[in-house]
């Protein structure tokens, strides 16, 4: 199976990553590689076979609803590019 | 006199305690060597030299003044950077990290750090542990230890350089497809990966969340089991982190390994691998045979299909937990001045690097509408069989034996213009993630050129007490877990 550069432009989009066209070249070529290799599991008949959701037998349990100690708010915004007033600051989402 | 970098932990955490040393005299002595090696081995991302040196002096007073102190009070570690440590820099390998400085620290670390012991600093790693040789970090490649122009492995090849380099007596390792076993084999040090839930992910920055397992490198069986003791266990902050109960890591004294039942998988030996790696392999297996283990042919017939199963899982649910690097909330943001969704992918596709952007595009088309049932789907049934494999196995043998990988460490730039290929490198260990189980890997001989060979024991869930004794009846028996390489040959100003 063989990617298109559109296909690989939409991937690109979806994932929101920025690709140059050389990018958008080679992981045409790479992901095509790939696809055709992990295709080998079509050799497989797994109609009946459930998907393995969890290794392990033990199932998900709620906790008590408690409060507990959390981060500060300092130290939440610590790492962001940009704050203001105590909040994460963002560029325009529509344009302006 | 015998280094206090060559002291295993056992030896270093009885000299400290008796006092014949302090941990500030440990700690300076693995600083001046990491001072000495780094240069040549790159093991590090970052270095923590004032911390640990305040840290040891701490537990100089605790040992003073204590008479019970915590089991490993004043024993400097490595952690590898993919795990937090409150107000130290956590790269995961990657720009899109270099300036995060978390504020809060792995339950695993946390764990470890309460029962006394001091991190170094934060050990190479493949960008987000993608990568088997960590040709792939954002930094730099840590070269092999054995042999500097070959890679050490990866994901955790900055932890297994460093402590097969004796920059560390232990070190933190994840293990997602082989991360701590594979550089384990190429560096001859030993190392856990546990069952999946065994160890706490929490403060674990996420790879792919149903195969990330957080597990420890060091110089022996006995060291892991001591270490390990102290860090495994459920954990409230992690989801799938489970209840069942921690045994009592105990060892024997003795080699003898009578009524142990060893599968050996045919599926294991296939054309292609390097015929050292098969016949040292089967040496050590032949050498259980020896303490009175009974070895029995085994078949795990879906092992070949272990690498594409992973290569959509692991993308897929990375392509998830990697969506949280938008500039934003933490790490450089790029496209100033665009709009959001600019902004988002001009970060992401200028500071992520080439495997993980290969990987996002490759889990996002697994995931993406009309290609979910074909490709990511698919592959949870096809996990089901391969755990099934497992499950089938365990009922007639106690211990899977097998090679970690198909050679020894490769050279670098062998693999990279070929992703495929490298994948290829990480065939053995795949499985042993998908199906949750636990390995323990360690070395059992070294090539013509000196390289180690690294062999692996795969258990049912939850049996790590038996590998630890298995692996350290082999230990016990054998002595190839104690070569080390001449330091000498390409280290400056090292004292004999």
């Amino acid at each position: 199976m063989k990617l298109s550069i559109e296909e690989v432009e939409h991937i690109a989009a979806l994932a929101r990553l920025a690709l140059t066209d050389a990018e958008k070249q080679r992981y045409a070529e790479q992901l095509s590689d790939i696809l055709d290799y992990v295709a080998h599991l079509d050799e497989l008949d797994t109609e009946h076979i459930p998907p393995a959701d969890s290794v392990l037998d033990e199932t998900l349990r709620l906790r008590e609803d408690q409060a507990r100690p959390g981060l500060s708010h300092n130290d939440v915004l610590r790492n962001a590019a940009e704050t203001e007033d105590g909040q994460f600051k963002v560029p325009p989402v529509l344009g302006g | 006199m015998t280094a206090l970098t060559d002291l295993t932990v056992h030896e270093a955490l009885a000299g400290l305690r008796t006092g014949e040393f302090s941990s500030r005299e440990l700690t300076e002595a693995y600083l001046a060597r990491i001072d000495a090696l780094e240069p040549d081995i790159h093991a590090f991302i970052t270095l923590t030299p004032e911390r640990a040196l305040a840290g040891a002096d701490k537990a100089d007073a605790i040992l003073k003044t204590q008479d019970d102190p915590p089991p490993l009070t004043g024993l400097p570690i490595a952690v590898k950077d993919v795990l937090c440590l409150a107000g130290v820099r956590c790269t995961c390998g990657s720009k899109i990290l270099d300036n995060f400085i978390p504020p809060f620290t792995a339950t695993a670390v946390q764990r470890l750090m309460e029962a006394g012991v001091i991190p170094l600093g934060k050990t190479n790693t493949d960008e987000f542990a993608m990568g088997s040789s960590t040709e792939n970090s954002a930094y730099r490649p840590t070269r092999n230890p054995w042999k500097t122009e070959h890679v050490p492995g990866g994901s955790s090849g900055g932890s297994a350089a460093a402590v097969a380099a004796r920059m560390a007596p232990a070190a933190f390792g994840t293990d997602t497809g082989g991360s701590v076993r594979q550089p384990c084999s190429f560096c001859g040090v030993t190392g856990i990966k546990p069952t999946y839930g065994r160890t706490s992910r929490y403060g674990l920055v996420a790879y792919g969340s149903s195969l990330d397992t957080v597990g420890m490198i060091a110089r022996n069986v006995a060291d892991l089991a001591l270490l390990f003791q102290q860090f495994a266990g459920f954990d409230p902050l992690d989801a799938t982190s489970v209840r069942e109960p921690v045994p009592a890591y105990n060892l024997p004294e003795t080699s003898l390994l009578n009524d142990l039942r060893i599968g050996v998988p045919e599926e294991y030996f296939i054309k292609g691998i390097q015929k050292e790696v098969e016949d040292g392999v089967k040496a050590a297996i032949a050498q259980l045979e020896t303490q009175g283990a009974t070895v029995l042919p085994i078949h795990l017939p879906h092992t070949e299909y272990a690498l594409p199963v992973y290569y959509l899982i692991a993308p897929a649910e990375a392509s998830a937990n990697l969506a949280r690097y938008d500039g934003i909330r933490f790490g450089p943001r790029l496209g100033e001045g665009e709009e959001l969704w600019e902004m988002f992918s001009q970060t992401r596709g200028q500071l992520f690097g080439a495997e993980v952007k290969r990987r996002i595009m490759l889990g996002t088309y697994a995931l993406s509408a009309g290609y979910y049932d074909a490709y990511y789907r698919k592959a949870q049934k096809v996990r089901t069989l391969i755990k099934r494999d497992f499950e089938g196995a365990f009922d007639q043998v106690d211990v899977i034996a097998a090679p970690v990988a198909p050679t020894t460490a490769f050279k670098f730039g062998q693999h990279t213009d070929d992703p495929l290929a490298m994948y290829l490198e990480d065939v053995f260990t795949l499985p042993a993630n998908l199906a949750g189980v636990p390995g323990l890997a360690f070395p059992v001989g070294y090539d013509k050129d000196g390289l180690p060979i690294g062999m692996q024991l795969m258990g049912p869930h939850f049996s790590e007490a038996l590998l630890f004794r298995v692996g350290h009846a082999y230990q016990l028996a054998t002595d190839w877990h104690e070569r080390r390489f001449d330091a000498k040959r390409y280290a400056k100003g090292l004292k004999p």
